[in-house]
């Protein structure tokens, strides 16, 4: 059933431009399976994160001064002085706390139900590389306020650059736009920053285009067989997806309005010193599983190399994975190694934490082997050994064979 | 469903994160900071405008020697509780330093509502150079900038002892097991009846410690009170539309069965 309507006007302008069209398409009739859980929920939760991150963004760079001398100030000035200024600012930095937590429950539930497989490779990759690109924005979103997080956590990273061979140090001279971080990187920072969640807009966009030729996979992993399967976007999903954002929106209130300086760090209320280093530099805490791994080998190259290797082996991923099994409801030893590999995650975030010395150097250690070894060994291994259950036949059948023996709406 | 259990388990784990590196970073070298029952802490909690009143005062007649508050204007001091006549009054009795006028010349004139509480030092060199090399940080958002906020601004402060217990202080730094590594160069800057409230409470270490670390938790976060009144409207509305949207997706969903 494509779009109809009996107005004249809308018939002109859709049948010149299929705007109502595609929107029509997109937000009502598009079929899902019938069976999404709240797993499911996070995708159309990011898209109100990012339009959030957005709009609170472009209200605060109104106030903001991307200048070493006066950066720190403006925050001040946004805090205090400017109408609910503290509100935008509160959530804009909370908000990104809120979008990695919501995208790393995204990802963890494309690995439990195997989203990433054939042929749905490129929606996971494109997730990926989504994933690279809000990593560099919230970075250098934090170097803003100038405090002394932002221009050591900067200075940190930006060093991490000279640790390539020969090219190294004039790459780090070049990302600074000078011989140490200041102005003029605290001004590229201000521009990229502003630049790259529009990046990151037209990447959703190709990832929803990837995501409608193939279809959603579902907690079954199985593909839509017939009508019976699928449900139309609205009002099914219109309804649960709102239901999604007022519940997040809770926990997301909750820190703006009562603990909205939890998830950062004292140090960033002191003005950026270049002459007094922190006792303790930590980035924020959506990098801290990385940055365990990259403090974890002993080399400053190879260190750098594994963390972006971290990111970059979740490229091959769809390869790596041999199982033609998708969801991890059918695969007996996978569902154990899928939640040994999310605690690993944790354990490597709660070692980024803590000073990289004594036994939880150890402990990071054999965590960063582990994040590997379960991409690169365990995942072309299990599909081999590995004997999955038997799969439902249909979605509709598996979906009303449960529903007899449990509660209805028990899915949501 | 053991699914949908299993996310929330992993929702919560990975906030855990977020959540542990905040304790985790507390523990330093020193001491346990003694903590304090705020008015102004809790969902609900206000500023107490009469401690926080007594804490401008501390700040005034004692830590304003060293230390400026930069982002605070005599203006701000109507939100602790102040008339505009006492605010007024107060800024006028400094003297602050005003110009170009039409000559060119700098002059100085009685402070306004508008004017930010002058610094004590006319640029950080002298600040340090009549501190011993110390550099006393502007108390604007000091109790955000310290791991412990207000509670170790009233350690710190109230934490000074005579017996360093063994570990000696180098001269001209002065012992509080507060402090990380112990020693530190500001001596304790307040004493019994050091000054004379104006509301008539008996001045001790004690109280004028908490009144200031109050008031500086006011400074550093002038907002709260706003902030709390509002996150509960957010938090009931978002409450309320959850339940309606729930219902909904029931009622709509019930359809298919």
């Amino acid at each position: 059933m494509s779009f109809q309507t009996d107005n004249k006007l809308i018939k002109w302008f859709d049948d010149r431009l299929p705007l109502v069209s595609v929107m029509h398409h997109t937000f009502v009739q598009h079929p899902y399976p019938r069976n999404l859980n709240v797993a499911y929920q996070f995708g159309s939760i990011l898209g109100v994160m990012l339009t959030l991150q957005i709009v609170t963004g472009i209200v605060l760079a109104m106030h903001y001064t991307a200048h070493t001398s006066m950066a720190f100030d403006s925050v001040e000035h946004i805090m205090r002085d400017v109408n609910y200024g503290w509100l935008l600012r509160y959530m804009h930095a909370n908000g990104a706390s809120m979008f990695f937590i919501a995208v790393y429950l995204h990802m963890f539930r494309g690995l439990y139900y195997g989203s990433y497989k054939a042929p749905r490779e490129m929606i996971w990759m494109i997730g990926v590389v989504i994933l690279l690109v809000m990593m560099a924005t919230g970075f250098m979103g934090y170097v803003l306020p100038w405090g002394q997080m932002s221009f050591w956590g900067a200075t940190v990273i930006t060093n991490l650059f000279s640790a390539l061979p020969v090219v190294g140090d004039p790459i780090v001279t070049w990302l600074w736009g000078g011989f140490a971080v200041d102005n003029p990187t605290l001004n590229r920072f201000f521009s990229l920053h502003y630049l790259l969640p529009f990046v990151i807009f037209g990447l959703v966009f190709l990832h929803l285009v990837a995501l409608h030729q193939k279809g959603s996979t579902n907690p079954l992993g199985i593909e839509i067989k017939g009508p019976a399967d699928y449900i139309s976007f609205h009002p099914y999903f219109t309804v649960k997806d709102f239901f999604g954002f007022a519940a997040f929106g809770v926990i997301f209130a909750v820190f703006v309005f009562w603990f909205p300086n939890y998830l950062g760090h004292p140090d960033n209320y002191i003005p950026a010193d270049p002459l007094v280093t922190p006792a303790h530099i930590v980035p924020e805490w959506y990098f801290l599983p990385f940055y365990a791994i990259l403090r974890s080998v002993p080399d400053k190259l190879m260190g750098v190399l594994a963390m972006f290797a971290a990111i970059g082996v979740l490229f091959i991923l769809p390869w790596l994975d041999r199982s033609r099994v998708r969801s991890a409801a059918f695969r007996p030893q996978y569902k154990w190694f899928f939640w040994i590999f999310a605690l690993d995650c944790i354990v490597l975030g709660y070692a980024g934490s803590q000073p990289a010395e004594g036994n939880m150097l150890i402990v990071s250690r054999i965590a960063t082997i582990y994040y590997f070894v379960h991409f690169i060994f365990l995942m072309p291994v299990l599909g081999w050994f590995e004997r999955p259950k038997p799969l439902p036949t249909s979605i509709s059948e598996a979906v009303l064979a449960g529903k007899a023996s449990t509660s209805a709406g028990e899915n949501a | 469903m053991m699914i949908n259990r299993s996310i929330k388990v992993l929702a919560g784990a990975v906030l855990g994160i977020g959540l542990m590196t905040g304790g985790a970073l507390a523990a330093g070298d020193a001491k346990e900071l003694k903590s304090v029952d705020w008015h102004h802490s809790g969902p609900f909690g206000t500023y107490d405008r009469a401690q926080v009143q007594r804490g401008f005062q501390v700040y005034s007649e004692v830590c304003a020697a060293c230390h400026s508050l930069k982002y605070i204007a005599y203006r701000n001091l109507m939100e602790i509780g102040f008339s505009e006549d006492q605010a007024k009054a107060i800024a006028a009795e400094k003297d602050i330093e005003d110009g170009p006028d039409a000559a060119g010349d700098m002059f100085t004139r009685a402070g306004r509502l508008s004017d930010k509480i002058p610094s004590p030092f006319p640029n950080d060199n002298a600040a340090k150079a009549s501190n011993g090399g110390a550099f006393p940080p502007d108390l604007s958002l000091i109790a955000k900038a310290r791991v412990g906020g207000e509670n170790y601004l009233y350690s710190l402060l109230s934490g000074y002892e005579e017996d360093s217990h063994g570990h000696e202080c180098p001269a001209g730094t002065y012992s509080n097991p507060y402090f990380a590594g112990g020693c530190l160069k500001m001596p304790s800057p307040i004493a019994d009846d050091l000054i004379e409230y104006v509301d008539g409470t008996p001045a001790t270490v004690d109280q004028m410690s908490k009144d200031v670390s109050a008031f500086l938790t006011w400074a550093a976060e002038p907002k709260m009170e706003e902030r709390k009144a509002m996150g509960f409207k957010v938090i009931i509305f978002l409450l309320i539309m959850s339940g309606l949207l729930y219902a909904a997706k029931r009622r709509i969903w019930a359809r298919l069965h």
